[in-house]
């Protein structure tokens, strides 16, 4: 099947007013008639199901968790783009989609973007209405930040917690819809199969958390708004419970899988301590403004730091290596995330790490404490400051700035960091890669359609910071809404689908047997043994620096532990009764598949580009040696795997990328 | 409606001390303003009516309000460490309340009752009744001041939670408030320590 | 460190339930409380027992999902953190940890550890929102200007997670200060105002049918709770009451 991305034809900034001035609608009266089920209710599930519900349509929302407001975008701390040039620095909506797509190292979709773009102001206006929080300044207007090496302030947000209030702000649109009873909400229910009829999307298979009962729900379309796959690395920043489920298995019914390999490893997490760790903690990006990071130059200071026999606060500044100020000389320790997060594993893999697993670097602020500590002295008129009086006052300022995460800091690793250097690493963050959607947000299963961080859309082969809500709330407020009618306004004649059907029944029966299957496995290993191993593979060989030998050994390796898997998997209790297990053990193993295709869809896309990095192909001379190089006679596509059994066999599709209204560039932060 | 009818009590409280500490200063002053309050119509058949009703309200609404908060919790914790996030008076209204209602009991028995039955059953007339020479004769006994001492010991914990829960649940907490919490802890230790002081001087003085 | 953990084991909602005791070891200090009770889990699994079921999403203290009753206390002995950010520092080597479900009448244990919050849940139907459109034709965000102070205060009602603490630290089981935390949080902004008094009325309405106790303000929850709701919270929930009340 050829993949038309469907992008409507015009000069790209009236596509998408053109778009909706000519799409079908389908009217009041037809829309009760019609069902649409959404699967997750985070940002993109939950505006989606509110706004769908408020134009007339009934709808059907899932969550595995006991309350949409607990979906992971809850925890995006630093903030939300939008276009809205308040600051009059110069912003527009041209500014933000050029941003948008360098960051992506060129790699998305240019109509999408710009359409993004387009209604990035409108969800601010949307929040404020819904009663969002977002933070004032003294004249009562809305106060902007700057974020992620832009040149502009466009940033919205509420304190450290944007992605919190903007999800409350969806989910009491959620709650209003519920109570008018417009939205079914299925809490603690998980989708575990798409079912088709006659080639459309028409219903899934869901498991009651509680109960364990296998449910038939059917629609006239189904919405899968289920997040990203960043757990494929058992270590990341997601939640326990995010997983990929929901969208591999439309991508074993036929929805193609984009850009696997586009991954965020962001550079300023707090590290490992040991091998119980289950999850990875965010500091936010904002840190590296003031903070200066570090390894030590001789190893003698390494393993002296390692062994405790030094502290890093005794190393002088000629034995410290600030690489990135030493590599980037132009942005230092302002690079964007991806060269950072490299930059830090390349010190670690030299054996230069400074905490005990070997896997850390400092971020130091006691120049920008030295700095702020005389500014302050010379403000408030003190001559010839003592030391400890500039520190004070330094220290003062920095926690104006970062207090909370300082805080949060000193309660995960118990030390001071006003005293001793942070220690930080890079942990997997977001999925650029997803399903495969047209510019109708539909996947290749017709009436199937895909919103969030679950499809690949906007952000290209890297995401800039703050746009990922940006992304969820657009999708799901603003642009589905209109999408989805046009395809329903041919289905106002269906009537109600039956869930008494052998596409049903066929569903159903491969989901218990699933289950049935794992409950009587009795095999020897627990489901997080099997995790943990594939999480290993995929880190130290699908990480942040991919080499072809790498990724070959990489598909081997995971496809024998998802042998051993099915062989060995140990699954505790019943299947008709609360099970966490079981709901991991079906979870791990749709990422034991996934895994090997991200590492089939690396192994193809031998260019460097944003989050993807092979080592073969980088800068061989000139100012720019050693960097990552993009290739964009090779590889300006979009990957769209199709399924065909075992992950290894799946067929490559490529949707060519045109660059119509932005130049192509190599990007520089030397 | 608790604390509305802890408001009354609260003001009640004040006006009853204000009375008694008279009885210390000058027994004169304090029969005559007992004999205003004990044959004024207004304050025996309005006012007196409507304290009775106060207190039982509170009492009554008091042990309904324990009632259901203990349905609210079917299953109690094996272990519960209330005290780390709350005193002790605060988690034990109910028995604080509870033995005040008993010295309530006490109480009416030692003046109230007599008092009624010699105006209204006897029918005497109230003219120039001694009622400073009753107050001090009643704290002879050492046992009943005890018993007293111990209720104002409890009034004061009670009130100690009482006074500023009274005000939060009518909605007044907020910056400036902070005043009116002094005020309270203040109001709860001073009054019923006035009134252990007044008990105490009669005993030893007479 | 080595521990005894005496945990709370119920089959089902219908299951009587009761404490257990279990040894983990090797525990360290670095450890999270979740990452300890995934030792044991892990430990039950390779033993052949059941793993002990509890809620749990984020691990960063914001999702409010973790919800188990410490040694006595919500969330555990320390402050202002949920669970999920308690670490094993905060015991020492040979210590005995109770652990338990929250306890309401209001939130029924479904297994073990986890139980069922949905009473949360209908009481924001009942009102917990702005009733707008979310069809993008709003006016612009800078339309009506909102002092930086209301925005702090609604911002500070706003942090609640929603995880119960509250209910779970309090003695009577109330449910005041969650409520009063999303009642302020509207109160506090200008686009609430229209509907304020409906909203208390049928927030406070359905508290009271879900069967939540009532606040005799022992300030328990205050304490308790992970994201430092105050108190005033619940002050502005009954002037907006009492107010709304008056006004008929």
């Amino acid at each position: 099947m050829a993949l038309d991305s469907k992008v409507p034809k015009g000069p790209i900034k009236d596509k998408w007013t053109d778009y909706k001035n000519h799409i079908d609608l389908v009217n009041p009266a037809n829309k009760r008639n019609i069902d649409i089920i959404v699967v997750g209710t985070g940002l993109a599930g939950g505006s989606a199901a509110a706004t769908l519900a408020e134009l007339g349509y009934n709808v059907k929302a899932f969550a595995y968790q006991d309350s949409p407001r607990r979906a992971h975008s809850i925890a995006a701390q630093g903030g939300i783009n939008a276009a809205k040039n308040y600051q009059g620095d110069g912003d527009s909506t041209y500014r933000l989609f050029y941003d948008t797509v360098k960051g992506g190292d060129y790699r998305s979709r240019e109509a999408n973007v710009y359409r993004l773009a387009e209604v990035s102001a409108n969800i601010i206006d949307q929040c404020v209405a819904q009663g969002v929080p977002f933070a004032r300044d003294y004249g009562g207007l809305l106060d902007n930040r700057s974020f992620g090496g832009v040149l502009v302030s466009r940033t919205f947000y509420a304190k450290g917690q944007t992605g919190q209030q903007l999800l409350l702000g969806a989910y009491s649109a959620l709650n209003r819809q519920i109570a008018r009873g417009k939205i079914e909400m299925f809490n603690r229910h998980e989708m575990l199969d798409v079912v088709k009829v006659d080639g459309k999307a028409r219903g899934i298979i869901a498991r009651n958390l509680i109960t364990g009962e296998i449910e038939r729900h059917s629609a006239h379309a189904v919405v899968i708004a289920s997040g990203g796959y960043g757990n494929v690395y058992f270590l990341s920043t997601n939640a326990m419970g995010s997983n990929a489920t929901a969208a591999w298995k439309i991508h074993k019914k036929g929805a193609y899988f984009a850009n696997p390999c586009y991954t965020q490893i962001h550079p300023t997490c707090i590290p490992r301590s040991g091998d119980y760790q289950s999850k990875l903690t965010l500091m936010s990006e904002s840190l590296r403004n003031d903070g200066r990071i570090w390894v030590p130059k001789n190893m003698d200071d390494v393993l002296a730091i390692r062994e405790g026999r030094k502290k890093p606060t005794e190393l002088s500044e000629e034995e410290r290596d600030y690489y990135l100020e030493r590599r980037y000389p132009a942005f230092g320790n302002l690079v964007p995330r991806d060269v950072a997060s490299r930059a830090a594993k390349e010190r670690c893999d030299a054996g230069y790490g400074v905490n005990a697993t070997g896997e850390a670097v400092y971020l130091d602020f006691k120049t920008a404490i030295n700095r702020y500590g005389k500014e302050q002295a010379k403000i408030s008129g003190i001559t010839n400051p003592s030391e400890a009086k500039i520190y004070e006052l330094g220290q003062a300022l920095i926690e104006e700035k970062y207090g909370n995460l300082f805080q949060m800091y000193e309660k995960i690793v118990d030390e001071n960091p006003y005293k001793t250097p942070m220690m930080i690493y890079p942990a997997t963050h977001y999925t650029m890669g997803g399903v495969w959607v047209d510019y109708n947000l539909m996947t290749t299963v017709p009436g199937l359609y895909c919103i969030g961080e679950a499809n690949f859309s906007d952000h290209g082969a890297n995401r800039l910071g703050a746009s990922a809500l940006m992304q969820g709330l657009a999708d799901g407020y603003f642009v589905l809404p209109y999408t989805i009618g046009n395809y329903l306004s041919n289905d106002i004649r269906t009537g109600k689908i039956s869930t008494d059907t052998t596409e049903f029944d066929e569903a159903e029966k491969e989901v218990k047997n699933k289950i049935d299957f794992f409950i009587n496995n009795n095999g020897s290993k627990s489901v997080d043994y099997f995790h943990k191993r594939l999480g290993k593979v995929m880190w130290d060989k699908v990480g942040m620096a991919r080499t072809e030998e790498g990724l070959k050994e990489a598909m081997s390796e995971i496809k024998a532990i998802r042998e051993e898997f099915w062989k060995e998997v140990k699954v505790p209790g019943t299947a008709a009764e609360m099970n966490p297990e079981l709901e991991k053990a079906g979870r791990v193993a749709d990422f034991l598949e996934l895994g090997e295709l991200f590492a089939k869809d690396a192994l193809d896309r031998n260019e460097s580009c944003g989050g993807h990095f092979r080592e073969e192909s980088v800068e061989l001379d000139g100012e720019q040696k050693g960097e990552a190089k993009r290739n964009d006679k090779d590889y300006a596509y979009v990957s769209a795997w199709e399924y065909k059994g075992e992950p290894a066999d799946a067929v490559l599709h490529k949707e060519e990328l045109e660059f119509k209204d932005i130049e192509l560039k190599q990007r520089s932060y030397k | 409606m608790m604390a509305l009818s802890a408001f009354f009590l609260m003001f009640f409280l004040l006006q009853h001390f204000a009375i008694n500490i008279l009885s210390v200063f000058s027994p004169n002053v304090f029969n005559e303003v007992s004999y205003f309050m004990g044959t004024n119509p207004l304050i025996q058949y309005v006012m007196q009516p409507v304290l009775l009703f106060g207190i039982v309200y509170h009492f009554v609404m008091g042990f309904i309000l324990e009632l259901k908060n203990r349905k609210a919790q079917t299953v109690k914790y094996a272990k519960n460490n209330g005290a780390a996030n709350s005193t002790w008076v605060s988690r034990n209204m109910i028995y604080t309340g509870l033995f005040i209602l008993l010295f309530m009991v006490f109480h009416f028995n030692d003046f109230w009752v007599p008092e009624i039955v010699d105006k209204f059953i006897e029918g005497n007339s109230q003219v120039g009744k001694d009622y400073h020479h009753h107050v001090v004769t009643m704290f002879e006994n050492p046992v009943r001041i005890g018993v007293y001492v111990l209720a104002f010991v409890f009034l004061a914990l009670h009130l100690l939670h009482g006074f500023n829960s009274a005000f939060q649940s009518v909605g007044a907490n907020n910056k400036y408030t902070k005043g009116l919490k002094g005020f309270g802890k203040a109001y709860a230790l001073l009054i019923p320590l006035g009134f252990i002081f007044i008990a105490l001087f009669h005993h030893f003085n007479h | 460190m080595n521990l005894t953990l005496k945990i709370w084991r119920q089959k089902g909602p219908q299951d009587k339930g009761q404490m257990v005791d279990y040894k983990v070891t090797d525990i360290s200090e670095h450890m999270s409380f979740l990452e300890m009770m995934d030792v044991l889990n892990e430990q039950l699994i390779n033993s052949g027992d059941e793993p002990v079921a509890f809620d749990h999403d984020c691990r960063e203290g914001i999702c409010g999902m973790c919800s188990m009753y410490i040694n006595g206390e919500a969330h555990g002995p320390d402050r202002g953190v949920t669970t999920c950010q308690l670490h094993m520092r905060m015991f020492k080597d040979g210590d005995t940890i109770t652990i338990e479900p929250f306890r309401a009448a209001a939130f029924p244990v479904i297994k073990d550890l986890v139980v069922d919050r949905m009473a949360f849940e209908r009481i924001q139907q009942a009102g917990g929102y702005i009733s707008i459109n979310t069809s993008g034709n709003t006016q612009d965000g800078n339309a009506i200007p909102i002092s930086k102070h209301a925005a702090d205060e609604a911002m500070d009602a706003a942090t609640c997670i929603g995880c119960g603490a509250c209910v779970a630290s309090c003695k009577n089981s109330s449910a005041m200060l969650f409520v009063g935390a999303k009642v302020s949080q509207y109160a506090l902004l200008p686009q609430g105002q229209v509907e304020a008094a409906d909203r208390v009325k049928n927030m406070v309405a359905q508290m009271d049918l879900e069967g939540f106790g009532n606040c005799t303000n022992t300030g328990a929850c205050e304490i308790e709770c992970p994201k430092g709701i105050s108190l005033e919270n619940i002050a502005r929930m009954n002037r907006e009451f009492l107010k709304a009340n008056v006004k008929g």
